[in-house]
């Protein structure tokens, strides 16, 4: 009797674990997804992977230390950490300077291009407009900074600069008054 | 007696004189320079309508936008335009932004098309509500809210208030405006409540203005008396001098006893408020047909010698104001817009009045440093002055750690940054420009998050277009190598069957046609 009950919970069980199996089957991985929405999407490469999704999943199959993204800085890596469960560790040097927070983005010499569509080819977001033989043009809103299109890809020298943003009423931010209390405490 | 609420928190504000409290506004001479932000409001920028050189006359339309939420930009002289480029606005920041700047010809010339309304009492809402949206109205109390936008409410409203009320010590323009222009703004209150048609209409002032209570009382009886217009819902009520009762949240409260929805409007709970400054714009706007080109401004502080209130052209540098003034100490002195509780220094003295100036406020620059900033103690004297019913001390220790999650938790966004939690503070700690920079850092923060969504779309567009192109690409090598096959398959067919050279031909055309795929695509490339 017993071993009859038994065999037909697990039947039960197994009927039910398999359609739920079906049903609720999840695509991609949520770690990866999770990990990707820290990430600041520059897609600059500068982790040593070719974009922050695939640097993402490194992170989420353990191939991957939290320390190799400069522009997500410090912040961003105590974020991956919390969400991870691990350590913070200081950012690998090895990766390029952190992020000092200033937007910076490419701007073209029009004077100068020669319209080789390097850079439109290279651009991880799109953001660069230009056909062979005629000027391109950065589409700065869309940006990330990420300098991949800077030289040696450019073959030209000076034609791709870094500028930094303009600030605007809409990203200008107050001061840190943390210094009033430093101020005092001396 | 009508029943008065009682607003959490607030202070009573002790040692601020009022030293310019007095009834006359005095006029500013039309200044050589005028410079004129195309944003002077809350919302969408403007677009200027003028070109460099152009002539333009006393009221003119300079500026405008087709968005709900803006406000036009007038001429407020008649003069020449000789730039339309980035000049520093009147901002904590010193940002420069985009402003048209005219070269004044001393004529003071109105523009013709500018005509007074012969039956103003016959227009209709819809009528008015043009009327004072081309007229380029904005909120006259500091934040130069496009007043257009809160006439057209979406649900029956019960209370239209009008804000006297002041509260801000040293500033006293909308003060001085009523006792000099009490009929204007009763004139003004009427056309409102036609547009509006609410139950009641109240003005609200703080009982520390008595003259100003005694004016617009005698000018709403006078008015009564004389029966042509229907004054019986309107009412003055002097309200307890508790600051920040001028803050729509809190003052809605008192006259109402209703609480604002966090993150709503006021029409919400069916109230609209506006201030007894816009009340008089719209005035002028609908008898006479004037946009807004100027606005009365108080200048005091510790630094001028004759502290008193102007009638100010929209554009004049806030230097040629200090020099009317006759402002003292040239060399060490602050400049702050707006009262001692909640304005914003000034970058400089170059930059021009705005809709939303109400006060310029002359400080000895040192006042600021001698104050020394101790450790919280955690004693919560800010939380039982806070208006809002926040804990500044909680907001405080998560501000200086950047959390910005605990800081949405305790509800940052709510804060009015009215300054009572920092003038109550025994360890004298600039709370509130930590809540300021707290929000900023939250403002940035998002903006961030955004830029990073649209660049991972962008991402993914582009790899998933490389990943079909490079399909393709694998999908027509593949082709050409089976078609390669084929033919090679074919070819010792032909030889065998010793065929005449008919077959030949239609194959180099299809050679043909290989080859000039090849080249379109070596073009596409």
């Amino acid at each position: 009797m017993a071993i009859i009950a038994l065999t037909m919970l697990a039947l039960i069980f197994g009927v039910l674990l398999g359609y739920t199996a079906i049903r609720f089957r999840v695509e991609g991985d949520p770690i990866v997804d999770s990990i990707d929405a820290i990430l600041p999407q520059t897609q600059c490469g500068q982790c040593g992977y070719p974009g922050c999704k695939p640097y993402a999943e490194a992170i989420a199959s353990d191939q991957a230390e939290i320390n190799q993204c400069p522009p997500g800085g410090e912040t961003g890596m105590k974020a991956l950490a919390e969400l991870l469960g691990r350590e913070p560790i200081p950012l690998n040097p090895e990766n390029g300077a952190a992020d000092d927070g200033l937007p910076m983005v490419a701007i073209i010499n029009d004077a100068t291009c020669i319209g080789c569509t390097k850079c439109v080819q290279v651009c991880p977001v799109d953001a660069i407009v230009g056909a062979a033989k005629q000027v391109h043009s950065v589409l700065d809103v869309y940006c990330t900074g990420c300098e991949l299109c800077l030289p040696p890809l450019c073959p030209v020298e000076n034609c791709i600069v870094m500028i930094s943003v303009e600030k605007t009423l809409k990203t200008w931010k107050w001061s840190n008054p943390q210094f009033h209390l430093e101020d005092s405490a001396t | 007696m009508r029943k008065l609420w009682r607003f959490t928190g607030g202070i009573k504000l002790k040692g601020f004189n009022k030293p310019s409290n007095t009834s006359s506004i005095h006029q500013i001479p039309i200044p050589e320079k005028l410079i004129l932000p195309l944003r002077q409001h809350i919302g969408e920028a403007t677009e200027p309508l003028i070109s460099i050189g152009q002539r333009v006359f006393k009221g003119e339309l300079l500026a405008s936008s087709t968005s709900f939420i803006s406000a036009p930009v007038h001429a407020s002289s008649s003069g020449t335009i000789v730039d339309i480029g980035k000049y520093s606005i009147p901002h904590q920041s010193g940002i420069s932004e985009t402003c048209i700047v005219i070269e004044t010809d001393g004529l003071d010339e109105w523009d013709s098309n500018i005509t007074a309304n012969i039956h103003p009492e016959k227009l209709s809402r819809e009528n008015l509500h043009t009327i004072v949206k081309s007229a380029g109205i904005v909120g006259l109390g500091g934040a130069a809210f496009p007043s257009a936008a809160k006439l057209k409410p979406t649900r029956k409203i019960n209370s239209l208030i009008i804000n006297g009320v002041e509260c801000e010590p040293y500033i006293s323009c909308d003060d001085a405006l009523m006792q000099s222009r009490p009929d204007e703004i009763i004139r003004g209150v009427i056309l409102l409540q036609r547009m509006l048609e609410p139950n009641e209409c109240i003005i609200a002032i703080e009982d520390n203005k008595p003259k100003a209570i005694d004016s617009l009382r005698t000018a709403l009886e006078k008015l009564a008396n004389a029966g042509v217009l229907d004054t019986t819902n309107i009412s003055v009520i002097p309200i307890p001098t508790i600051f920040p009762a001028g803050s729509e949240k809190q003052l809605v409260k008192v006259l109402t006893g209703k609480e604002i929805p966090q993150h709503g409007l006021p029409y919400e709970v069916g109230v609209v408020c506006l201030n007894v400054g816009t009340t008089s714009a719209i005035y002028d706007a609908v008898y006479h047909g004037q946009p807004l080109i100027s606005r009365v401004v108080t200048v005091t502080g510790s630094e001028v010698n004759q502290p008193d209130n102007y009638n100010v052209l929209l554009g004049t540098p806030v230097v040629n104001l200090l020099n009317a003034a006759g402002s003292i100490g040239f060399s060490k002195y602050k400049l702050i817009m707006g009262g001692p509780m909640m304005g914003m220094n000034l970058p400089n003295s170059d930059v021009p009045v705005v809709k939303a100036t109400n006060c310029i406020l002359v400080e000895k620059a040192e006042q600021e440093k001698g104050t020394k900033v101790m450790p919280c103690i955690r004693c919560g004297t800010c939380t039982t002055v806070c208006p809002m019913k926040l804990l500044p001390q909680q907001l405080y220790w998560h501000a200086k750690s950047k959390n910005l999650e605990k800081l949405d938790h305790f509800n940052l966004s709510d804060c009015i940054e009215c300054g009572c939690c920092a003038v109550v503070c025994p360890s004298k700690i600039p709370l509130v420009h930590y809540f300021r920079y707290a929000k900023s850092e939250k403002k940035e923060h998002e903006i961030k998050l955004k830029i990073a969504d649209q660049s991972r779309i962008r991402s993914l567009v582009r790899e998933s277009r490389l990943e079909k192109s490079k399909r393709e690409q694998e999908e027509r090598k593949a082709k050409r190598k089976a078609e390669r096959k084929k033919k090679k398959a074919s070819i010792p067919k032909k030889d065998k069957a010793i065929e005449g050279q008919s077959t030949s031909v239609p194959e180099k055309i299809e050679d043909k046609g290989v080859k000039t795929k090849k080249v379109a695509k070596i073009a596409k490339g």
